[in-house]
């Protein structure tokens, strides 16, 4: 068997239950419905799923964000289900997340210096200030970004800049499991290409693993080895991309798939599915 | 070109901020019914050539040189009681964002029929039932209930057809779409291209379509213009730019999307030399221009 590193079995997550004696009763709404999921090392797995799949509420959950109803997480061998907020310090700096906008994750007061090297103090990688801030400038070399980034402000960066000191942030840690929400969704499609290929060097090099979450198929496509499709909180199908890709077997996959817009004049697509699409059109209203 | 309802020539726009240059001599024509792609990265100027088209541009935002001919009128030219009956009329907008555009405290009603009572004076019952009408036009399937709803109760994609609707209710001779499916998912965004398309046949409609993404122009529209930094890099129709782009940015932007179906190609961003070389003329021409 491959090396699993995180594993969810049966999950389930509500939001907005009426709580009593510590056990969720009655109510609230119900966004994952059993969900089996794992994650080997040094595999890259894609996420996928329109708005309301309940895809970043599965992230979340893999990292014991949000606390599920039930089921089980395992990470590295630890069940981080029922952690308490003292036991899972420690793996904390073992998994990491990079998130959607980086305006609104990277604290807007702190210069990129201090968002970056304090993290590396508080979970104790780097021995000092001095060797926190070597850290980071080796990284910036390596990522192509100018020292001079330091002693700005989120904001004064541009997105794609931004966004890389998103994935520093994260991979300075030297992670084994990293989670991407939407990482590119926000991005010029060359900002991107750029965002994704250091993505995919990174893990690859650092030997990480990652979820990445996207609802765009084609760039699950471009970086991911495995995928799995979500529906109204349930997975609907998964499996190697090659195989997705070539042969879905799930309806929904297909549809998902069908309508993605290629730059390539193909005067057929708008009208095709049509009949398919019913379903998605009674799920919108 | 005589057979065009709206002709942009030599639009050059200037920031009064900082005095940036934000249009170059931006050159484009929209034949009655067609769609044209306004496609490129952000900061290119393809949102100040849609505000620039509706009359919404920034006070900060000054059209130097050009002109914008919509109909055989020039806009830059007209009195603003005449372009008053143009802008939300005759040009009319398809927002990005389905959500802001629409006024979270009035129901449907309300916000559908303004235009067809103060623009057209159709009293009150029969505003409405044009407003039933075209919510069914848009494959709204209870048009009854949405009418009495409220937008935060509506999906996205219900919420992005109202404005569909509501572009098309005054019969605009030309609509500018800017990034309206963007903020859709895929699903969602192929059923509100294919109503776009529908709509416009039977309405005749011209549309600008603002976009970055190529993938979608290559689906819906008739003609494309590229933009980079303010200064059309190529236009043509999509056929032709898509088959045998001729200019070396076209080509690396359309190599730098993600493509499922060869996911051996695509990701490559586009190299630094093509954009120095871009910048490299740009520069050569605004000192061309500033000097004659």
């Amino acid at each position: 068997m491959a090396d699993t590193l995180v594993k969810a079995t049966g999950i389930e997550v509500v939001y907005g239950a009426r709580r009593r004696f510590g056990r969720s009763t009655a109510g609230g709404n119900k966004v994952l419905h059993g969900i089996d999921i794992h994650i080997d090392r040094h595999e890259t797995v894609g996420i996928v799923g329109e708005s309301g799949s309940g895809k970043s509420t599965l992230g979340r959950a893999l990292l014991g964000l949000t606390k599920v109803t039930k089921g089980s997480i395992n990470f590295d061998g630890v069940d981080i289900t029922r952690l308490t907020e003292s036991r899972i310090i420690p793996l904390r700096r073992r998994m990491q997340m990079i998130f959607q906008d980086p305006m609104s994750s990277l604290n807007p007061r702190h210069s990129i210096r201090r968002i970056l090297t304090e993290p590396l103090l508080f979970h104790g990688v780097a021995t000092d200030k001095g060797d926190a801030e070597r850290r980071v400038r080796r990284f910036f070399d390596r990522i192509a970004l100018p020292s001079s980034c330091l002693d700005r402000a989120p904001h004064e960066l541009s997105g794609g800049q931004r966004q890389r000191i998103g994935i520093a942030r994260a991979a300075l840690l030297e992670p084994d499991f990293v989670l991407a929400d939407e990482i590119v969704s926000g991005l010029d499609a060359s900002t991107q290409a750029q965002t994704l290929n250091l993505l995919k060097g990174l893990t690859r090099e650092m030997g990480l693993a990652m979820a990445f979450i996207s609802h765009d198929l084609s760039v699950i496509r471009s970086v991911c080895d495995r995928v799995y499709v979500m529906r109204y909180g349930s997975i609907v199908e998964h499996g190697r991309c090659d195989d997705i890709f070539t042969s879905p077997r799930d309806l929904y996959t297909q549809l998902l798939i069908d309508a993605i817009p290629l730059p390539r004049i193909d005067p057929g697509w708008l009208n095709r599915g049509r009949i398919d699409d019913a379903t998605a059109v009674a799920a919108t209203i | 070109m005589t057979n065009s309802i709206l002709s942009i020539s030599d639009l050059s726009a200037r920031s009064e901020l900082d005095h940036r240059l934000i249009l170059r001599g931006v050159s484009i024509g929209v034949a009655p019914g067609e769609t044209m792609g306004l496609v490129g990265e952000s900061g290119a100027g393809k949102s100040t050539i849609a505000k620039a088209l509706l009359g919404i541009l920034p006070r900060t935002v000054r059209i130097t040189s050009g002109r914008i001919v919509f109909d055989g009128r020039d806009l830059r030219n007209l009195p603003e009681r005449e372009l008053n009956q143009i802008f939300g009329d005759q040009i009319a907008l398809i927002p990005q964002d389905p959500l802001t555009a629409l006024n979270p405290g009035r129901r449907i009603e309300g916000q559908l029929t303004d235009g067809l009572r103060l623009r057209r004076n159709l009293p009150w019952r029969q505003a409405r039932l044009r407003a039933l009408e075209l919510l069914d036009e848009v494959q709204i399937r209870d048009p009854e209930r949405v009418m009495r709803a409220f937008p935060h109760e509506l999906s996205g994609g219900m919420r992005q057809r109202i404005l569909i609707a509501a572009a098309f209710a005054l019969e605009p001779k030309l609509i500018i779409a800017d990034e309206p499916t963007t903020a859709l998912d895929v699903t969602v965004q192929k059923q509100v291209l294919r109503l776009m398309r529908h709509l416009q046949a039977s309405h005749h409609t011209a549309i600008v379509f603002v976009t970055h993404d190529i993938g979608v122009v290559a689906q819906i529209c008739d003609r494309v213009t590229l933009l980079f930094e303010g200064r059309v890099v190529e236009s043509g129709t999509t056929a032709e730019i898509l088959a045998a782009p001729k200019q070396p940015y076209t080509k690396a932007l359309i190599a730098a999307g993600p493509r499922y179906d060869r996911p051996e190609t695509g990701l490559q961003p586009v190299p630094d030399s093509v954009i120095n070389m871009l910048r490299a003329d740009i520069i050569a021409s605004d000192g061309r221009s500033s000097n004659g």
